[in-house]
């Protein structure tokens, strides 16, 4: 397969950037479109061509390290895959593809393609654990049951990768979606109850100190999730949210 | 060759890790606050012991290369966690587990470490609910497991196939809060290239800050490395595309010993490599192995009618198809251990009964399991003469409940459906046994350097127990640790901060930044990348899933060719003072060509077949492996010398089994 590349050039947070356009061959459908990079890579060194830098690591889905916004959309065409499993038989051959990394103001970007998420780890920094030091002599883990369907929707939040493509995706550039997958997975769960209230007006605040937008309940982040993470989780973080906000002193 | 001390303690197997606590030195918090550990590597074991040390009081510095501490590979890890709560009341104990670990190690692991693992096992689980971690759960409400190849009990904890996801975002959260106190410094995007050693201790790190490309010092009074593993050395592995041995090399090369590093767990069932340019290989659980039946064709026509796309594997009727796992092994059937399942492909496929494109993919079949699930379902609904149809609809549901998302990433990976036609799988290289030796506290050959998790080489002998990595992981990191590190701070309390400015570091950052200048200034026309590929090739040819004197002998000469034309041929893109992935690949390329030639030096001594290493000179008339207690009950520990990765010198320290009888595994 041949593809036209148009690919976002950009030096460093300084540079104002540029799209570029290249070609490549040699391409084979069941290639990840991440190998279809390593491809293009490859050649630009041989052209002495700096290559494109771009965020990647486990390259099965689940380290969150990927991102990319391929023709328009977050992760590329196709629902529940990061970009590492979006594969080149999703493309025609001789298709024109455009990649850009992911716009945020809370996600300047580093290089090319490559942005810097830290403002996440804030945010988790802010709130986002259970106060408990490392201890030999914490009660059994089977001491306080949980009802199966609580623990399973709290495990449906917790899957969030932290890959940013709901932000990404969303107009207002709004975090919501992140913020609420783990603010529900703690206030689904007994362990999280007792800092439930500080824990959401940490992380809430440390969202917006970071420059993340509003939500308008457009719902495109929920269809980007490549996990699925639900936009229930954002009501039930509204819900958190507004109780702690009346309760605490 | 001199032996190693181990420093384990006196005493009966079961008291010996209590005892050690009870008497071991400590600081007290006032001290702590005096005292400075560097954790590189932020994966469970390095997040649990960064954040565990923080809470006790130290000052911790961590380092991890990807630009969150929660991206480690510890993240993609599927299938579970073990420990011995005996939750199910079926007779598992803290002494099965260490038993199991052992013997399923092939008798090549310290008892004293295996058995204290098995001790803290169950306190991970507590630590980790406590924490916020969803495990699956059983409609009564409590914590539910599965079971494992190679064992008899249901030990295994899990959250369905994300078990390391949710278990490394539990530890990255006790990270975040002693980041957020301002107790855990996190330096992202960082990777550390070189160890600094200061009259004979670990005193520091020289990093590389990945962004601005600038060398930066880091000193304090311990060291730990939580590195992971090396699979990445073969190119293609279940590994993520940054693995690498940097760190724990450089280690090596200032005095800290690799052992068994040839021991390499291939696993049995990987999705097959498809192409040239492919970068990695994806794993499918083991779980699939309880209900997945692993076939190839009984006649060679067959095989090669499905590789030309003449024949599908649904048109194979059942007495045409060889279940060889289920012929060879009767009592263990699917669910031998991975070394075997994955030597018993190979033999199938080099017979030439492969079954794609390549040659070398064998079936991994669930009809039966969709069939028995389907008409138990409908007994179960009280439907009457189900048709077929209608019991495969109910079958595909359970198996679909059972393992939903790891159907669904082969469809993903594969475009092909696995309800209705078989899976495709080869084992490919998924973790490494071998590592930097440690004595019982988790310290390397240097002082203040340990090695925790992946990275170092004690619990799991020649071949790995599925879903004990993660429990080794936390287990080192929030239960080993925090004790042991105290232990050799105690006599640091006086020394005060350690300078940066000594000779040292000048010397290591020197040696760092020459390096990384030599591959900018190579006139060479190459990328990395080629080079990768090329010792990829060779490991996985001469020291894979079979090895042999020759063939090993053959990989050493050449890799060593192969280290000469990289350094003359090898193009390195970009400068040094800036954002240069090429230039970190460059680096962690070079140490993997010195590491493999290490590998195969250690193959080549270890004349038996034991775990993962088997030497095709040693094995039975029916091909299974041979292992020689007489000879080589011992842990190879290599010294690097002269300069010269082939040059190493061997320690040996022999491996003494006072609690288990040494037999021959057998799954017949």
């Amino acid at each position: 397969m041949k593809f036209t590349l148009n690919v976002w050039r950009q030096n460093g947070p300084q540079d104002k950037g540029r799209m570029e356009t290249y070609q490549v061959d040699q391409v084979s459908d069941d290639m990840s479109f991440l190998e279809m990079i390593d491809v293009l890579n490859e050649q630009l060194i041989h052209q002495n061509i700096d290559p494109v830098v771009f965020d990647h690591d486990c390259r099965e889905g689940i380290c969150g390290m990927c991102s990319m916004f391929i023709n328009g959309e977050a992760h590329g065409p196709g629902r529940g895959v990061t970009t590492c499993q979006l594969h080149m038989r999703e493309f025609s051959d001789g298709d024109t593809i455009t990649i850009e990394p992911f716009r945020a103001k809370a996600f300047p970007i580093i290089k090319d393609l490559m942005v810097d998420r830290s403002a996440f780890d804030r945010i988790i920094q802010a709130g986002g654990f259970v106060s408990v030091n490392t201890s030999g002599n914490l009660p059994d883990a089977n001491a306080t049951r949980i009802e199966k369907s609580h623990a399973d929707a709290a495990f449906d939040a917790a899957t969030c990768i932290g890959c940013g493509a709901c932000v990404a995706t969303c107009k207002n550039a709004s975090a919501m979606l992140f913020t609420s997958a783990k603010v529900s997975q703690f206030a689904l769960l007994p362990q999280g109850q007792v800092e439930a209230s500080e824990r959401v007006l940490h992380m809430v605040n440390q969202m917006d100190l970071e420059g993340f937008g509003n939500c308008t309940n457009t719902g495109a982040c929920e269809v980007e999730c490549p996990k699925g993470i639900s936009i229930e989780n954002i009501a039930r973080m509204n819900r958190e949210y507004l109780s702690a906000s009346l309760t605490t002193k | 060759m001199s032996s190693l001390n181990a420093h384990i303690p006196e005493g009966p197997l079961a008291d010996k890790w209590t005892h050690h606590k009870a008497k071991i030195p400590l600081v007290s918090p006032a001290n702590k606050r005096r005292l400075d550990v560097i954790v590189v590597g932020t994966g469970l074991a390095g997040s649990a012991a960064a954040a565990s040390l923080a809470e006790l009081g130290y000052n911790v510095k961590a380092f991890c290369f990807q630009d969150s501490p929660r991206r480690a590979h510890s993240i993609a890890a599927q299938g579970g966690i073990n420990a011995a709560k005996n939750y199910q009341n079926d007779g598992d104990s803290t002494f099965r587990l260490f038993y199991d670990t052992i013997k399923g190690g092939d008798y090549r692991s310290r008892e004293a470490n295996v058995h204290r693992l098995a001790e803290v096992s169950a306190s991970i689980i507590d630590q980790c609910v406590a924490q916020g971690v969803p495990f699956a759960r059983d409609y009564g409400g409590l914590l539910d497991n599965r079971s494992f190849g190679g064992v008899q009990v249901s030990r295994t904890f899990y959250a369905k196939g994300q078990t390391g996801q949710q278990l490394l975002l539990g530890a990255y959260s006790a990270l975040s809060r002693q980041v957020a106190k301002g107790r855990v410094q996190m330096f992202a995007r960082h990777e550390m290239v070189e160890l600094v050693v200061v009259d004979g201790k670990a005193r520091g790190i020289i990093a590389r800050d990945l962004v601005s490309g600038e060398l930066e010092r880091h000193s304090a009074h311990a060291v730990l490395l939580c590195t992971g593993g090396y699979g990445n050395v073969f190119y293609l592995s279940t590994n993520a595309m940054g693995s690498n041995v940097t760190a724990a090399w450089k280690a090596h090369r200032k005095g800290a010993y690799m052992a068994n590093p040839c021991f390499t767990q291939i696993h049995p069932t990987c999705i097959p490599v498809s192409g040239h340019f492919q970068s990695k290989l994806t794993l499918m659980s083991e779980s699939l192995r309880n209900d997945g039946r692993i076939w190839v064709p009984k006649k060679k026509e067959d095989a090669e009618a499905i590789r030309s796309g003449k024949k599908k594997p649904t048109d194979l009727n059942e007495e045409d198809r060889d279940y060889y796992l289920e012929r060879r092994y009767p009592a263990f059937g699917n669910l031998v251990p991975r070394d075997v399942a994955s030597r018993a492909a190979k033999e199938r496929c080099d017979a030439g009964f492969g079954i794609n494109k390549t040659g070398e993919a064998v079936y991994l079949d669930f009809a039966s399991a969709i069939e028995r699930y389907g008409k138990e379902d409908a007994h179960v609904q009280g439907i009457h003469h189900p048709t077929p149809e209608k019991i495969r609809a109910l079958g595909e549901a359970i198996v679909e409940s059972k393992y939903g998302n790891l159907f669904q990433m082969y469809e993903k990976i594969t475009a092909q459906n696995p309800y209705k036609t078989p899976m495709m799988i080869y084992p490919a290289v998924h973790y490494t046994m071998g590592g930097i030796w440690v004595d019982y506290n988790l310290m390397t050959t240097v002082p203040g350097l340990f090695a925790l998790g992946e990275a170092n080489f004690s619990d799991h002998g020649a071949n790995r127990l599925g879903a004990s990595a993660l429990m080794q992981g936390l287990a080192d990191g929030y239960f080993v640790a925090p004790y042991t590190v105290g232990t050799y701070l105690a006599d640091d309390i006086q020394t005060g901060k350690i300078s940066t400015d000594s000779p040292e570091f000048a010397e290591a950052e020197k040696t760092a930044r020459d390096r990384m200048e030599g591959f900018l200034n190579s006139n060479g026309n190459t990328p990395v990348e080629v080079f990768h590929r090329e010792l990829g090739k060779i490991m996985w040819d001469q020291c894979g899933m079979a090895r042999s004197e020759t063939g090993l002998k053959k990989a050493i000469t050449d890799i060593r060719a192969l280290r000469e034309r990289f350094y003359k041929e090898v193009k390195v893109p970009g400068k040094m003072h800036e954002m240069n992935p090429e230039l970190d690949k460059a680096g962690r390329v070079a140490d993997f060509m010195e590491l493999g030639e290490l590998m195969c030096l250690d193959a080549l001594s270890r004349e038996e077949s034991c775990g993962g290493h088997f030497r095709e000179e040693h094995q039975s008339e029916e091909g299974e492996a041979v292992r020689r207690d007489d000879d080589f009950a011992y842990v190879a520990a290599w010294e690097f010398a002269d300069h010269d990765p082939g040059k190493a010198k061997l320690h040996k320290e022999d491996l003494v089994f006072e609690n288990v009888k040494l037999i021959t595994r057998s799954y017949k």
